[in-house]
């Protein structure tokens, strides 16, 4: 590819467009999985207690057990989710994109 | 190479004949030794298949591009999921109750993390290691160098702890002679890698992720059959065995800061595995680069919360003691309970799953091992970019077999040593080393070859002295009295030191070409155009 072809590309608005969208889609799925991996961890340093709870009077089962069990649920869903947003957008712009530009 | 196999046959047929020999805790188990030599026969075969697959670089680093993001997933989980993950976290699930789960809950989530941050870009500018990405517009000799040591200390560290945990595992269960154990181990790992390359490195550890979760779904089912299917009659019977705190968080976390350290390391650790790295190039694209880490997420967190189940089981239907009685550190509570449930057939076939895991695992870590030796240090450095295909596959086969050599002569010469903090100290390696190189070389337009070097060496050099100085090698093996570091993992200093050194260097230093070379990549990093 010559430079006058990647500067073509670089500059259309439709690739920045993807760009912005990309990285602003990974940086939130990102932060969120920080929330959840950080907030398990705080419970646990601090709220020992609150996990070590049975989850009613009669049951042996702690509210940890779902909430650490959630954990991993929840990485499934937020990896879930990221595949199902980049499936249905980002390779779409990828395919037009490449299509455009004969690549 | 032929006479390399005919001799590691006869090693292999020498090592049956001494089955009985010692106390195990399988032994003369035809049923083992059934499913072992069947796995061995079925690896075997299929590392025959792929040695003719295995000629260009590209196919023997890569499995010529041609691995799917549903097999790559399995192959992935497969590389995850090691005999420490499967007998250690069931053992501490066994031994210390909730704490187990909250380890592998760290393991579990640097996978969200590779999906977001690395698994695309890192598909799409890179060849056949991560140090490829790092080095694309920056320049190829001072940073192969460096990345080449990070990846080398990763895979040396885990290749030590994997070969000593399953020599020990093998002699236990088997009844073999620990030294004549790794010399299987090692011969096995060697031949599957040096003839069969990625692709067979690939099927080896697809068809263990099968058995293994296989193999802990039927324990799962059938212990939690013994409950009437009820978790909660489960966790009912450990508190009344072994007591409420088993089922709550408890000493694992007992600091913040060193809650939050171990976090980092596993988090980001995670991502900045050589060997799991190196997966995202056997499949043909970044979308399927992506796919296969949903998969893999899947299959590992579905896994660790059968081994939890597990662990929890072998409390009631096991016991404690017998236990502890077998193996330190509770690493024969998945075996037994194996043994509790389906009697001495179905420990066998646990047994040869187990034995599975370990030598897809080690292939693994021998593959990416050998690829940092040949493709980053010896055509990146001392070639300078510039060498053959024919003669670089050539250099990863020798490398492979050093590699190999040296992990035999290495697990036998850690035999009664305390391997537990190898693991840790990898993966703090892999968060402080490689991963935040590699992350700012991805997104950062100012990154600067010196300030990726000073990074590299920043986290390197942290994370070693600081994990010598911490209790695990201070006091416990070295002796002293009080540990001078005083959290178990250095990650929290180490990789907060490696991004603020790359930054700060960045900033002092200016890499015209590199920041050009930022915005020509980005149409290869989004777009795939040019992507090998």
């Amino acid at each position: 590819m010559t430079k006058e072809e990647l500067k073509k590309i670089l500059n259309d608005p439709e690739f920045q467009n993807l760009m912005k969208k990309v990285s602003f889609v990974s940086t939130v799925f990102f932060v969120l999985i920080l929330i959840v991996y950080y907030s398990f961890i705080f419970l646990l340093a601090y709220g020992k207690d609150f996990l070590g709870k049975p989850l009613s009077d009669s049951s042996a089962t702690t509210v940890g057990i779902p909430v650490g069990i959630g954990v991993i649920i929840a990485s499934w869903i937020l990896t879930g989710l990221y595949v199902y947003w980049a499936n249905k957008n980002y390779d779409p712009m990828v395919k037009k994109l490449r299509d455009r530009f004969r690549r | 190479m032929i006479r390399v196999l005919g001799i590691y046959l006869t090693v292999l047929a020498v090592s049956f004949s001494s089955f009985a020999s010692n106390e195990a805790i399988v032994g003369m188990n035809p049923v083992a030794i059934a499913f072992f030599l069947f796995f061995i026969s079925a690896t075997l075969g299929i590392t025959y298949w792929a040695a003719k697959r295995s000629r260009t670089a590209t196919e023997f680093y890569a499995a010529g591009r041609s691995v799917s993001g549903f097999q790559n997933g399995l192959a992935l989980a497969g590389d995850y999921m090691s005999a420490a993950s499967f007998l250690g976290i069931a053992g501490m699930v066994a031994t210390k109750g909730y704490d187990g789960l909250i380890y592998s809950i760290g393991f579990l989530v640097g996978w969200p993390v590779i999906m977001f941050l690395i698994a695309e870009p890192l598909r799409n500018l890179g060849k056949y290691t991560f140090a490829d990405v790092v080095a694309y517009r920056l320049q190829l000799r001072p940073i192969k160098i460096l990345a080449a040591l990070g990846s080398i200390a990763v895979v040396i560290l885990y290749l030590i702890a994997q070969m000593v945990g399953s020599g020990k595992l093998i002699q236990l269960v088997f009844g073999i002679p620990y030294e004549l154990a790794v010399v299987i181990i090692g011969g096995l790992m060697i031949t599957y890698v040096l003839f069969g390359g990625m692709l067979a490195t690939t099927w080896v550890q697809i068809i263990k992720a099968v058995l293994l979760l296989g193999g802990a779904t039927i324990m799962t089912v059938w212990t939690l059959a013994k409950f009437g299917f009820s978790p909660e009659n489960l966790f009912q019977n450990v508190k009344d065995v072994a007591g409420e705190k088993w089922l709550q968080p408890g000493g694992l976390v007992s600091d913040p800061i060193d809650a939050v350290s171990l976090g980092l390391a596993l988090m980001f650790g995670t991502a900045g595995l050589p060997h799991i790295l190196m997966r995202f190039y056997t499949v043909p694209d970044a979308k399927e680069a992506r796919k296969s880490v949903f998969y893999a997420t899947g299959f590992i967190g579905y896994f660790y919360i059968l081994t939890f189940v597990i662990g929890f089981g072998a409390v009631v239907l096991v016991g404690l003691d017998k236990i502890l009685s077998v193996g330190k550190g509770g690493n024969m509570a998945a075996p037994l309970l194996a043994q509790a449930l389906g009697g001495d057939a179905f420990l066998g076939f646990i047994a040869a799953v187990a034995f599975a895991t370990i030598l897809a695992v080690v292939a693994g870590l021998t593959l990416a091992g050998a690829s940092a030796l040949s493709h980053d240090l010896y055509v990146g450095v001392i070639r300078k970019g510039e060498s053959s295909e024919e003669q670089e596959v050539k250099i990863t086969r020798i490398a492979v077999f050093i590699l190999g050599i040296i992990a035999i002569i290495l697990g036998i010469a850690f035999e009664n040593q305390n391997i537990a903090f190898m693991v840790g100290l990898a993966f703090a390696i892999a968060a402080s080393t490689n991963f935040p190189a590699l992350f700012l070389s991805i997104v950062w337009k100012k990154f600067t070859t010196a300030g990726a070097v000073a990074s590299m060496a920043t986290g390197l050099v942290l994370s070693v002295v600081l994990i010598i100085l911490s209790k695990t090698v201070w006091v416990a093996i070295l002796g002293n009295p009080e540990p001078v570091f005083p959290y178990k993992n250095p990650a929290i200093i180490s990789m907060t030191a490696a991004f603020a050194v790359g930054i700060i260097v960045s900033l002092m230093t200016k890499e015209r070409e590199a920041e050009e070379k930022f915005e020509e990549m980005k149409v290869r990093k989004y777009l795939g155009i040019g992507a090998e």
